[in-house]
């Protein structure tokens, strides 16, 4: 059965009369354009180049960056109370990142003196020890080899000990002679450092072989503990920002609703929709980004008096480190990703469900 | 221009908005949709622009077949439709030149083409010296006429409008007419659904009535 046609009869053209189907169909190919206006219109609307299409997109991008950041400063409290929810959630791990590289740092300030220290038994004479210095400081693996004689221990323990007098009331000088080794850079990993204190031990001359690796290694692994800790609370805390301002955009989604059931209407694509909610998103996570900086640099400010002074009295020349200028950009740049982030995900869950209706 | 295929529309609650409708109309053509509320008007008319889908049949307009269309081409066949709502659905937070403004900017259109066929576009409906108002501030039929503003201003080649008379006085309701007239004069498929029958009778036009749901008459009026 052919599916139902409304009857010809019945439907009057434009004119007023009756037109049957056969007339129409002799009539098409050679139909005189009953709407001239609108044929010319729509040359007019294809004459939209690619580059009036370019021009209108990124003007687009700018209209909706500037709108979204405008409508955040109509409600500044409100805003500024995303923000500082979003900056002590990125500042808090970025804090803890930057204390554990100021640690690593000390760390790495104390490894680089970690010296293996040789003490050679007692029968061993000057020229000796100065020979097996020489033969110790060609080793590929040792940067730096110094022949301490016993009298120059005393010497060194009298001064830096402040026990001075005490040694003065010696009968002999207690201390051997020692060979101060310095290992070569690449020897900061534990188990190189090992297996030159092996080697050196095996030398007859050799009474014992000092080297504070348990420090070493306990150090090395607290920072790794430390640093897993940080990428999990950090992790936490992004998963925290990523709701809050999914949370907020929804909002905003939501506040707006009656425009963008309009838009949608009137042909707008889905990408029109979700800039501007794309762009308050970011400026959410720029804005917590600059906030947490700034919230890092007075923290950090605020403690590195006390810690050079503290770093004073044990004779170090550290100093605490904070965020440079290009991590604090990295900061906010990481802070503006996320809250990209969490925009994409609000706007994909909301303004698909807001259609016309 | 648009064509309906036995198309039914019954929704989940088990209501017949539409019952086996068949009708086509011709592009550059005039017509009217009436019917008590609840007749189906607005449910056809939401199915032109993809606003629902028929439980069963086919609709075709200007040549697309709604039910294949990808989803990401409907922003753009719906920007060859313009649409003119009972409710006006203007949006208060900007000027009437904005409101208008609206699918030219969703479409692309550079800025200084915007300002012209914005202009064109008020100046038609005759509100040019309400551009920089607030459409709240416009009387019920300005604001109408501000919502046919925006339907036009992409020069649609299709034209719908529901209600657009629902609650203006018979000197009014004939304006907006006019202005429904003269767009049509010049090429554009209009369709108006109204259950003012005076105003069917005076506009002399092709008229389809529904009647739960159903086509019960198509052609001019008595």
């Amino acid at each position: 059965m052919k599916p139902q046609r409304p009857k010809p009869e019945r439907r009057p053209n434009r004119m007023g009369a009756t037109v049957n189907r056969s007339e129409r169909a002799v009539r098409e190919p050679v139909r005189p354009d009953p709407r001239p206006v609108a044929r010319s219109q729509g040359a007019v609307q294809s004459k939209t180049s690619w580059r009036d299409k370019l021009d209108a997109w990124s003007a687009h991008h700018s209209n909706s960056a500037i709108e979204s950041l405008l409508r955040l400063l109509e409600t500044p409290l409100q805003s500024l109370m995303t923000w500082l929810v979003i900056a002590i959630a990125v500042a808090l791990p970025a804090a803890l990142f930057v204390m554990f590289n100021n640690v690593q740092q000390v760390g790495q300030t104390w490894q680089d003196s970690s010296q293996i220290s040789v003490f050679l038994k007692k029968d061993v004479t000057l020229n000796q020890g100065q020979d097996l210095r020489g033969r110790w400081a060609q080793r590929p693996d040792v940067a730096q080899a110094t022949y301490v004689s016993s009298e120059q221990a005393l010497e060194e323990f009298k001064r830096g000990s402040g026990l001075g007098e005490l040694a003065n009331h010696l009968d002999e000088n207690p201390l051997p002679a020692v060979i101060l080794i310095k290992p070569k850079i690449g020897g900061n990993a534990p188990d190189v450092l090992n297996s030159l204190q092996q080697a050196l031990i095996a030398d007859p001359l050799v009474a014992d072989v000092r080297l504070d690796m348990l420090w070493v290694k306990r150090l090395h692994q607290f920072i790794t503990v430390a640093e897993r800790f940080v990428m999990a609370l950090a992790g936490l805390l992004a998963l925290g920002v990523l709701l809050v301002i999914g949370n907020t955009i929804r909002m905003a989604i939501e506040n707006r609703r009656d425009e963008i059931l309009v838009v949608k209407l009137v042909g707008a694509t889905d990408a029109y929709v979700r800039r501007p909610f794309l762009y308050t998103g970011l400026w959410y996570g720029v804005g917590g980004g600059i906030v947490a900086a700034i919230l890092l640099a007075i923290g950090f400010w605020w403690l590195s008096a006390p810690v050079t002074q503290l770093a004073d009295l044990y004779q170090s020349t550290f100093r605490l480190q904070g965020l440079n200028f290009i991590e604090s950009l990295q900061l906010i740049l990481i802070a503006g990703i996320t809250g990209l982030l969490g925009a994409w995900i609000a706007v994909a869950r909301h303004l698909y469900l807001i259609q016309p209706r | 221009m648009i064509r309906f295929e036995n198309v039914s529309k019954r929704y989940d609650t088990g209501y017949e908005a539409l019952a086996r409708v068949d009708f086509e109309v011709e592009a550059g053509e005039m017509l009217f949709l009436t019917g008590h509320s609840g007749a189906g008007k607005s449910t056809l008319m939401k199915m032109i622009l993809l606003m629902e889908q028929p439980s069963h049949g086919n609709v075709f307009v200007d040549g697309h077949h709604l039910a294949h269309m990808p989803k990401g081409q409907l922003p753009y066949f719906r920007r060859n439709i313009g649409v003119v709502f009972q409710n006006h659905q203007l949006l208060f937070d900007r000027t009437v030149y904005d409101n208008v403004a609206l699918p030219l900017q969703v479409a692309g259109y550079p800025h200084q083409e915007i300002g012209k066929r914005v202009r064109a576009a008020l100046d038609k409906v005759d509100l040019l010296d309400k551009e920089r108002s607030n459409p709240i501030m416009l009387s019920g039929g300005e604001q109408q006429r501000v919502g046919i503003a925006r339907a036009v201003v992409n020069k649609p080649t299709l034209l719908l409008a529901d209600e657009p008379t629902g609650n203006l006085d018979p000197e009014l309701s004939n304006e907006i007419m006019t202005l429904f007239r003269q767009f049509n004069e010049v090429g554009t498929t209009v369709m108006v659904a109204t259950h003012d029958v005076e105003l069917l009778k005076r506009m002399n036009k092709r008229v389809l009535g529904l009647v739960q749901g159903k086509l019960v008459h198509d052609g001019v009026l008595w």
